[in-house]
C-alpha cells in the first residue's frame, strides 16, 4: 500500500547520473520543470521527450520503477484532464448534452497531462538516483547564499534529511504495528468511514508514541556526539564539482538553447500546418 | 490443534532489486500440546515463518494445514485462524494503545465479537495468568515497567484464548529476572492449560530448560529438528551458523574429553549437577 510511493526512494545503480553532484541534479530538475511550462508546443515536447528517455536510459533505473510514482497522481491527473477538456472555451468539436469539448480544451488537457507525467518522472529521476543525504547536502550547499538573509539553511537541510530518513523507518513501524494489531483481531479494511477511522486508533497511538520515542533518542544521540547546529561543522565528503558536473551544466545550456530554437522554428507545427 | 507445514516458500519483494528468498522448502508438523523452540540467527527466517502460521504473510508457494484444513483454501476465515493461533510479536509492548491496561487486554476478545461479560472474564483471567492483578487494571500501559508492559501485551493475546501461542523473542531486551519470569510463566501456562507453544528465540540457553523440541533454522531452511539434547549434540555445526549450545554442553564435552564419564545428554544446569555428582560418587 505505502510501498507504491517512489518519490524519495533511492534506486542503487552504477551510472553517470548517480555519480553527479547533487547540486547539478537539483538545478537540472528545476530547469527541466520550468522548461515544461515555458515551452508548451508539440515540437518542444518532442525534444523534451527525447531528452527524458535518454536520461532514463543513462540512469539505468528500470522504466517500470519510474512509472510507479505515477500511480499516486493518477486521480489528480484525471481531474485535471476532465476539467480542462470540458471547461475550456473555444471552437466546439464534440457536443454531448450540455458538455462541450473544444479544440482548445483537447489541446490544454493533453498538454496538462504530459506536463504532469513529465514533472513526476523528471523529479523521480532525481530522487531515484540521489540518496536523501546527498540531496539535502546539495541543497544546503547550493542554498548557502540565503544565509545572508538569515535563512537557517543548515537547520532546514538537517530537518529535511532526518524527515526523509525517517520515512522508511516509520513505514516499517506502521507495517509492524498493523500486523501486531491484526494478530489481535483488528480489522483495518472493512466497515464504513467512521468505523475505519476508529479502527485506526490502535495503529496511530502506538505509531505516535514510537515516533516521539525515536525523536527523543535521536536528539539525545546527536547531542552525545557533540551536535550543536551547523556552525563550524565539517563534512565527511565535501561536495566538489568534477568535470562531469561541468559537462552536465553545459548540456543544460545546450538543452535550453535547443528548446528556444525549436520553439521559434517550430518544425512540426509548420509541417502539420497548425497555428502556434 | 495440529499445524502442518508443507513445502513452504516465501520470497520478499518479488520482482524488485531487493528480492530475497526468506524461506526455502519448509516442511514441519507441530502436534497438539507441544512446547517447541524455534531457534535461528538474525535473518534466518524464523520470524517470517511464524507470521505465516496465522496468515499475516502469504506463502509464495506451499501449504499450511491447521487441523487438516488448508488456510489458503477459498473462504477460510482468517479471523478464526487468528483467534486460534495467537502471535505475540517481538517487542509487543509497542502495540499497547488504550488508556488503561484492562481495556487494552480487552481489545483482542472484543474484536472476536464476544459478549461483554465474557470479554471481561477473559481479560481478568489472562491478566492473572501473566501475574498482573486487579491493581494494574486502571494503570496506563505507558506507565508500566518494560517487563510489565510485555506481560500486559502477552495477556492481550492470551485473552483471545488461542489454542496455539506463538511468541517471537518474548525475552528480547529484558533483564535476567524479567526473562526468567516470562519463561517460567509460559512453562506454567503450558503445564496448566496444555496449549501448544512456539517460542522463537536466538538463545539456546533460554529455551533448553523449557521446550520438548527444538527447530533450528538457518538461511531460510530447517537445519535440525529434534529433542534439545539431540540438537545440542551438533554443537560444532551450530557454531558455524552463528548459534551456540548452552554452556553446560561445552562443560560436559570438555569433561568427557578429559576422561570423565559424564552424561552427554545433559541440557540444563540442574541435570549437569546431578550427572557430575553421580560421576563423582562412582570414582
Amino acid at each position: 500500500m505505502l510501498k507504491d510511493i517512489t518519490l524519495g526512494q533511492y534506486y542503487p545503480a552504477d551510472s553517470v547520473i548517480h555519480k553527479l553532484d547533487p547540486r547539478v541534479k537539483l538545478v537540472w530538475t528545476m530547469l527541466f520543470i520550468i522548461s515544461l511550462f515555458v515551452f508548451g508546443s508539440i515540437s518542444c515536447y518532442i525534444v523534451v521527450t527525447l531528452v527524458l528517455i535518454g536520461l532514463i536510459r543513462v540512469s539505468k533505473v528500470p522504466l517500470k520503477f519510474m512509472m510507479k510514482g505515477l500511480r499516486a497522481i493518477f486521480m489528480l491527473m484525471l481531474i485535471t484532464v476532465i476539467f480542462n477538456l470540458f471547461l475550456t472555451p473555444g471552437t466546439p468539436v464534440v457536443q454531448i448534452w450540455k458538455l462541450t469539448i473544444t479544440k482548445e480544451g483537447i489541446r490544454t488537457a493533453a498538454f496538462m497531462a504530459i506536463r504532469l507525467v513529465y514533472l513526476i518522472v523528471g523529479s523521480s529521476l532525481m530522487t531515484l538516483t540521489t540518496t536523501p543525504n546527498d540531496l539535502t547536502d546539495g541543497m544546503e550547499k547550493g542554498l548557502r547564499f540565503l544565509k545572508v538573509f538569515r535563512v537557517p539553511v543548515h537547520e532546514i537541510a538537517m530537518m529535511m534529511s532526518i524527515a526523509l530518513r525517517f520515512i522508511p523507518i516509520l513505514m516499517e513501524e506502521t507495517d509492524k504495528i498493523m500486523k501486531a494489531q491484526m494478530a489481535r483481531g483488528a480489522d483495518f479494511e472493512s466497515g464504513g468511514l467512521i468505523k475505519k477511522a476508529k479502527g485506526l486508533v490502535p495503529l496511530l497511538v502506538p505509531l505516535f508514541v514510537s515516533a516521539f520515542r525515536r525523536a527523543n533518542d535521536l536528539a539525545m544521540a546527536m547531542e552525545a556526539r557533540g551536535y550543536h547546529g551547523g556552525e563550524g561543522r565539517t563534512k565527511l565528503r565535501p561536495l566538489h564539482y568534477e568535470s562531469r558536473d561541468r559537462a552536465a551544466y553545459l548540456l543544460m545550456l545546450v538543452y535550453i538553447a535547443v528548446l528556444i530554437l525549436v520553439r521559434i522554428a517550430a518544425p512540426v507545427e509548420r509541417l502539420l500546418g497548425i497555428a502556434f | 490443534m495440529s499445524i502442518q507445514i508443507e513445502h513452504l516458500q516465501y520470497v520478499y519483494g518479488a520482482g524488485t532489486v531487493f528480492e530475497k528468498q526468506a524461506l526455502r522448502d519448509i516442511s514441519l508438523t507441530i502436534p497438539d500440546g507441544q512446547f517447541v523452540g524455534i531457534i535461528g540467527h538474525t535473518g534466518s527466517g524464523k520470524s517470517t515463518l511464524v507470521q505465516h502460521l496465522n496468515g499475516l504473510l502469504r506463502a509464495s508457494s506451499g501449504d499450511i494445514l491447521v487441523d487438516g484444513e488448508s488456510i489458503y483454501q477459498e473462504g477460510y476465515s482468517m479471523k478464526k485462524l487468528r483467534s486460534s493461533v495467537g502471535l505475540v510479536f517481538q517487542y509487543p509492548e509497542y502495540q499497547l494503545f488504550e488508556t488503561d491496561v484492562f481495556t487494552d487486554v480487552c481489545f483482542g476478545p472484543k474484536n472476536l465479537g464476544l459478549p461483554k461479560e465474557e470479554i471481561e472474564a477473559r481479560a481478568r483471567q489472562a491478566m492473572n495468568a501473566v501475574g498482573l492483578d486487579e491493581s494494574y487494571d486502571k494503570v496506563s500501559p505507558f506507565e508500566l515497567s518494560g517487563g510489565q508492559k510485555r506481560r500486559a501485551a502477552i495477556a492481550g493475546i492470551l485473552a483471545m484464548k488461542p489454542k496455539v501461542l506463538i511468541l517471537d523473542e518474548p525475552t528480547a531486551g529484558l533483564d535476567p529476572k524479567g526473562r526468567d519470569d516470562i519463561l517460567d510463566m509460559l512453562a506454567d501456562l503450558h503445564r496448566e492449560s496444555g496449549i501448544t507453544i512456539l517460542l522463537v528465540s536466538h538463545s539456546m540457553e533460554d529455551v533448553a530448560k523449557y521446550v520438548d523440541r527444538i527447530i533450528v533454522m538457518s538461511k531460510g531452511s530447517v537445519l535440525y529438528d529434534d529433542r534439545p539434547a539431540g540438537v545440542f549434540a551438533h554443537w560444532q555445526e551450530l557454531e558455524k551458523v552463528g548459534l551456540a549450545a548452552p554452556q553446560v554442553t561445552y562443560i560436559m564435552h570438555e569433561l568427557e574429553t578429559r576422561g570423565w564419564p559424564a552424561a552427554r545428554d545433559v541440557t540444563t544446569v540442574e541435570e549437569a549437577k546431578d550427572a557430575i555428582l553421580n560421576a563423582l560418587h562412582r570414582k
